[in-house]
């Protein structure tokens, strides 16, 4: 954690959680101006337009555009849902936020509500953070108790409450129609867009869907003005960013820096490569992005727009970072089989293709690869991307296609010499248990 | 031909949960819009994990029957979520996370270190019932790698081989 955030920084004290102890960080200033100046929906909209905000979940997506959407005259109930379904490989920071900041996404979430005019949120929690799943609802215990939660929140005629939804082991649920129907108690598996859940969302009612960094970050832009937030980030890019670096570094763990660091400082603020050893590969933004090279990664800015010109993405903010003892066919391999398993089976390019790429990429790495097995993986993967009814299948094709883009050498090698052209005592090394 | 009367009160002790356990999950109805009882349907079947130690299908049909839904509405969330357990599983099911982010950091020597010292490979049980072994995907921990579950709720962090050891004989009590 580092000390230049808004979302993680000052949370030195060992009760960080306590409502209590978020009021005197300030927390829910952002709550009682709002009510105690009436401040107008349409004004709080605007000032997170104003701080280019974008969702932390992944797209990127303006916030204050997509709260934009929700329909003003609605007659009838309206839901706020909070994507805490972080199970993206490499994605660790959601669960950081709930765990020593819980309010700072409560507090979100209400003027959230404020703003829409919903009445009802869900907070849906992944399903292998069971802990934190009971922590947040202590918080939201402590936040109905001092009347910030249920009818005529501090006093005002606003009403709002907010409740936590527990997911049990399916990563499909982070898409957020996913995520709806979850909540609805059925299978998570996404629905047709359009209708866009600002229309059709949970219980077929308007919905917003937010990523809980998203949340996080609205009581700073009330507080301090959206203008604030913009300056921390760089234009179009407005803000800190948490950034969850995992994999061959010193000190994996969570950092929050301003959007457009270089990703050597965030390198270095990670404690450096492990070892000694050199970086050979970064998946910048969760598993879903396009892999780096190393090198191409070093001439980056940690931020949307600098990401994308690179051919990857920001995604969630998932940094994996592999050195030389990397074997890329072995890492694909484990990715593919991800994807594979997640698959929820509804679209059957999605269902039989992350199927195929993970058996053609076993394959190679178990040294029974073919000469065009290349050119079939690519050919898999066109045949998914833009095919299914969710990004998922998207999802499980751009590793494939980067993986080879980049490090195509290595998966020719593999298929003609059938082995790695990493030596396997060098990977047993790098990979040997860690712990900073 | 209906069963006897002792057989049937048998199957229904079975199938019953306790007040305890239907207490839990009508505080989870209270999060929802009373015609929306359905989306009770996940945290009911965690409850019921918790106390049946797996989910039996008259447990499932249990559930459906107490929140008013058909049998198989409640048994495609059981079967799509991979954190119910359809079949029985050992006093301690122990997951490990093997995804990309947690190998690179040990995820997959922690699982050979656990299935070294216990004997079993994925998805099996030790004879004496105390222990099952699961591949799990990515918890959301990657920067704690390794990371294992116990029963679903406990994450264990920084597993080192110590650590492992300590943790089985902590289990074994």
């Amino acid at each position: 954690m580092t000390d230049q955030g808004i979302i993680l920084s000052g949370l030195d004290g060992d009760r960080t959680w306590r409502l209590a102890d978020y009021v005197k960080r300030g927390g829910y200033d952002a709550l009682k101006k709002i009510i105690a100046e009436k401040i107008p929906a349409d004004q709080i909209i605007g000032e997170v337009k104003k701080s280019a905000l974008r969702g932390r979940g992944g797209a990127g997506f303006p916030t204050g555009l997509k709260w934009s959407f929700m329909p003003r005259a609605f007659p009838g109930a309206k839901y706020l849902a909070c994507n805490s379904d972080e199970g993206e490989p490499g994605t660790f920071k959601d669960r950081d936020i709930l765990r020593y900041n819980p309010h700072t996404v409560i507090e979100g979430m209400i003027i959230a509500g404020y703003a829409m005019g919903c009445e009802r949120g869900y907070n849906y929690i992944h399903g292998e953070i069971f802990e934190v799943y009971d922590r947040f609802e202590e918080a939201l215990q402590e936040a109905r108790e001092a009347g910030l939660l249920g009818r005529n929140i501090l006093g005002s005629d606003f009403c709002f409450d907010l409740f936590a939804h527990h997911g049990y082991g399916a990563y499909i649920c982070g898409e957020e129609t996913a995520l709806l129907e979850s909540i609805e108690g059925k299978k998570g598996q996404p629905r047709f867009k359009p209708p866009f859940p600002a229309s059709f969302g949970l219980y077929g009612k308007p919905t917003t869907i937010n990523n809980t960094e998203t949340f996080a970050s609205i009581p700073f832009i009330i507080r301090e003005g959206g203008d604030a937030f913009l300056a921390l980030g760089k234009p179009n890019n407005g803000g800190t960013k948490l950034f969850s670096v995992s994999g061959h570094v010193n000190k994996p763990g969570n950092y929050e820096i301003p959007l457009g660091t270089p990703f050597s400082t965030l390198l270095e603020m990670a404690g450096g490569m492990r070892g000694g050893r050199k970086l050979k590969a970064v998946i910048p933004g969760g598993s879903s992005a396009p892999v780096l090279t190393g090198a191409a990664m070093m001439d980056c800015t940690m931020d949307y727009d600098s990401i994308s010109k690179a051919g990857s993405m920001l995604g969630s903010g998932a940094v994996i970072v592999m050195d030389e003892s990397t074997c890329m066919v072995k890492a694909l391999e484990r990715l593919s089989y991800f994807y594979f398993e997640e698959s929820c089976g509804q679209c059957t390019p999605c269902r039989e293709g992350t199927g195929w790429l993970y058996r053609v990429v076993h394959r190679i790495e178990s040294g029974l690869g073919r000469p065009d097995d290349l050119d079939l993986l690519n050919s898999v993967t066109a045949n998914i991307m833009g095919r299914t009814i969710c990004a998922l299948g998207d999802a499980a094709s751009m590793p494939v296609q980067s993986f080879i883009k980049h490090f195509g050498d290595e998966f020719a090698f593999h298929i003609e010499h059938k082995k790695c052209l990493v030596p396997k005592e060098v990977q047993y090394e790098g990979s040997k248990i860690y712990v900073a | 031909m209906p069963s006897a009367p002792n057989e049937t009160l048998l199957t229904v002790e079975i199938k019953m949960l306790s007040p305890e356990s239907l207490k839990r999950i009508d505080r989870e109805l209270d999060k929802y819009p009373p015609d929306q009882k359905q989306s009770a349907t996940m945290s009911a079947l965690r409850i019921a994990q918790e106390e049946k130690g797996w989910l039996a299908s008259e447990t499932i049909e249990f559930v459906a029957e107490y929140l008013g839904l058909p049998a198989i509405a409640v048994y495609e969330v059981a079967s799509f979520y991979n954190m119910y357990d359809l079949a029985p599983v050992g006093a301690k099911k122990i997951t490990v996370c093997t995804n990309l982010p947690c190998a690179l950091s040990g995820g997959v020597h922690a699982a050979d270190y656990i299935k070294k010292k216990l004997g079993i490979d994925f998805n099996e049980t030790t004879a004496d019932g105390c222990f099952t072994l699961k591949e799990g995907e990515c918890m959301g921990a990657c920067g704690d790698a390794p990371v294992l579950l116990v029963n679903n709720h406990r994450m264990c962090s920084w597993m080192t081989e110590a650590k492992i050891d300590q943790l089985l004989a902590d289990l074994q009590k």
